[in-house]
């Protein structure tokens, strides 16, 4: 029992197993569509987080600016329908196209930083964007945000968390998918490569730069579908969508559910939707024991909650 | 100059400075295809800035690096390990959160169709590559000896599968030319005798050989040619006989260093 739990976790197509199965099975249990509207939440956020993790758990390269991405496809199913007269179907890949081009003309100068001063000029991305979001108000309706027309698809509406449920649902286990499969190729062992040594990469052909270009710019189309996905649900776009702190939130769900890991991300973005919901039954003290929550997480399973219990269970059976 | 032109690997008059010291002055040499080329001289003659030279880690001040007779001076990296030319690290540089065979199937990728849609559809095409990249790796990890160890991560690896590993890593990229750092640093006289028979393996094949090593009855014994570097600069190239008959080499290198060869070989 133990050896086979130890096998399934090693596999690298159980983590969408995995996630295809809570997707199948959630709407069986919850009691109301309002678990429903969190369930979607989280799927759209781990889309995101994903892509950050492509990013960050696999190639080693921080962002702390990916809610830019997240905002340029969400205020590209917004501005879309409203000014161009783009229906959202096409707004949503035009969104994770343009996101694919900003990355690929930022990344080419800033990944070359490396730590700090990586994260550091990521922030300037995002905190860049978003000032554009907030500013160019005939556009974007400035601070205020604006409404977001409902997705069409041959004439069918998308609404409602039991819609949308399915569709974040779908749309995460196939970027699982991709990403499992990516990462099993030779384009994710470049990755991993990079992150662990790049001067060895670079010794055995990897060509270093052209791989962290090609992760910025994946990475940046899993946040910009995800952002189109909340502001299709949401009906609204509001600056914050994009801000700086969506970034942070990111980054916190793909080191708390563990850097390099699929489910990972899923799992660090869970904890960070559910958490708040359920601290509300503290009142006050809500933001308090978040903290206080997140800090026990990060002592007591470091490596992120999925890689620590993989490896806790791991050494349990012999 | 006709044997530059043929050469796998030259170098030209090689120069490089930090802050005022020249590191690597003036240094020349020629290498032969299969030949075991041996790079010696006191801590700090240079070696490893050499290295990072040949292998486009550094660029020049002046001087020129040839591979297989063309000027390749200021190519990256990657660009050299292209046209056939890897390299082994003195301080590991292990993927460490990677399998042994892992490693080594990351030597493999300038030999993988590299299409990224492919690779995120996991078409069959790329799972039918990944299983021949697996097989390869695991052949060349056999190789090394460490075929019983492919699946193991490589941060449970002892020091000596290490190195061995980063062998059978540059080998994957099926290298003319394979820059050896230090092979045999912290090996034992059994892993030293192994590692040996590894490296002349590699030289039968065809592969010069270029190596920097302080184990001074590995290089004696292995080296076709021995080139002798002391403060940047050259001091002596020939034979190992050759070598240890020159004047110079034993006034500045083994004079001091083959005195505690020979009291360490005698323990």
């Amino acid at each position: 029992m133990g050896n086979a739990l130890t096998k399934l976790i090693e596999n690298r197509y159980a983590a969408i197993l995995t996630i295809a199965a809570i997707v199948l099975v959630l709407p069986f249990i919850v009691p109301s569509t309002f678990y429903l509207r969190i369930a979607t939440l989280t799927f759209i956020f781990a889309l995101a987080v994903l892509g950050l993790n492509l990013l960050m758990g696999f190639a080693g390269q921080v962002s702390l600016g990916h809610a830019g991405f997240f905002g340029v496809g969400a205020y590209a199913v917004a501005i879309g329908p409203t000014h161009l007269g783009v229906p959202s179907w096409a707004a949503l890949p035009a969104g994770a196209v343009i996101a694919a081009l900003i990355a690929f003309i930022v990344g080419r100068p800033i990944l070359k930083l490396k730590g700090h001063y990586l994260a550091v000029a990521t922030l300037g991305m995002g905190l860049l964007i978003g000032m554009v979001f907030t500013n160019e108000a005939r556009w974007t309706g400035g601070p205020d945000g604006m409404p977001v027309a409902r997705l069409v698809l041959f004439g069918w509406i998308a609404r409602g968390p039991q819609t949308w449920y399915w569709i974040s649902g779908v749309t995460l286990a196939l970027g699982a998918l991709l990403a499992t499969n990516l990462i099993a190729s030779p384009t994710g062992r470049a990755f991993r490569a990079i992150h662990d040594s790049e001067v060895a990469a670079t010794v055995l052909g990897v060509d270093v730069a052209r791989y962290k270009l090609i992760v910025f710019i994946l990475s940046a189309v899993y946040a910009a579908v995800a952002g189109a996905y909340l502001a299709l649900f949401d009906g609204l776009v509001t600056p914050g969508t994009a801000g700086f702190l969506r970034s942070i939130e990111f980054v916190t769900m793909a080191v708390l559910g563990g850097l390099g890991s699929v489910f990972g991300s899923v799992v660090g973005a869970a904890v960070l939707t559910v958490l708040p919901q359920v601290l509300t039954v503290f009142h006050d003290y809500e933001t308090i024991a978040l903290g206080a929550i997140m800090i026990a997480f990060m002592i007591f399973l470091r490596s992120g909650v999925v890689p620590s219990l993989a490896a806790l269970i791991g050494r349990r059976t012999p | 100059m006709n044997s530059v032109t043929t050469s796998p690997l030259a170098a030209d008059r090689l120069t490089i400075a930090f802050g005022g010291i020249k590191a690597v002055n003036d240094v020349s040499f020629t290498v032969r295809p299969g030949e075991i080329f041996a790079i010696i001289g006191p801590n700090g003659a240079g070696k490893t800035t050499l290295f990072n030279l040949l292998s486009g880690i550094y660029a020049p001040r002046d001087g020129r690096v040839l591979l297989g007779g063309e000027d390749v001076t200021g190519e990256a990296p990657h660009q050299l390990a292209r046209r056939g030319l890897s390299r082994t690290f003195q301080n590991l540089q292990i993927f460490l959160r990677m399998s042994a065979a892992e490693n080594v199937m990351v030597g493999r990728h300038l030999h993988e169709k590299r299409n990224v849609f492919a690779h995120l559809l996991a078409l069959p095409s790329v799972c039918r590559q990944n299983k021949e990249t697996r097989a390869r790796a695991e052949a060349l990890l056999e190789r090394v000896g460490l075929g019983n160890l492919s699946s193991r991560p490589a941060s449970a690896l002892p020091y000596g599968a290490l190195k061995r590993l980063e062998i059978a890593r540059a080998l994957a990229t099926e290298p003319k030319v394979l820059l050896l750092d230090e092979p045999a640093a912290g090996c034992n006289a059994v892993e030293t005798r192994e590692l040996e028979a590894i490296i002349r393996g590699i030289a039968r094949d065809g592969i010069a050989v270029v190596l920097v090593e302080h184990d001074m009855r590995l290089v004696m014994d292995l080296s076709d040619r021995i080139h002798v570097l002391a403060n940047g600069r050259t001091l002596a190239e020939g034979t190992a006989a050759e070598v240890r008959a020159n004047p110079a080499v034993i006034e500045a290198y083994l004079g001091v260093a083959g005195v505690q060869e020979a009291a360490r070989a005698g323990d």
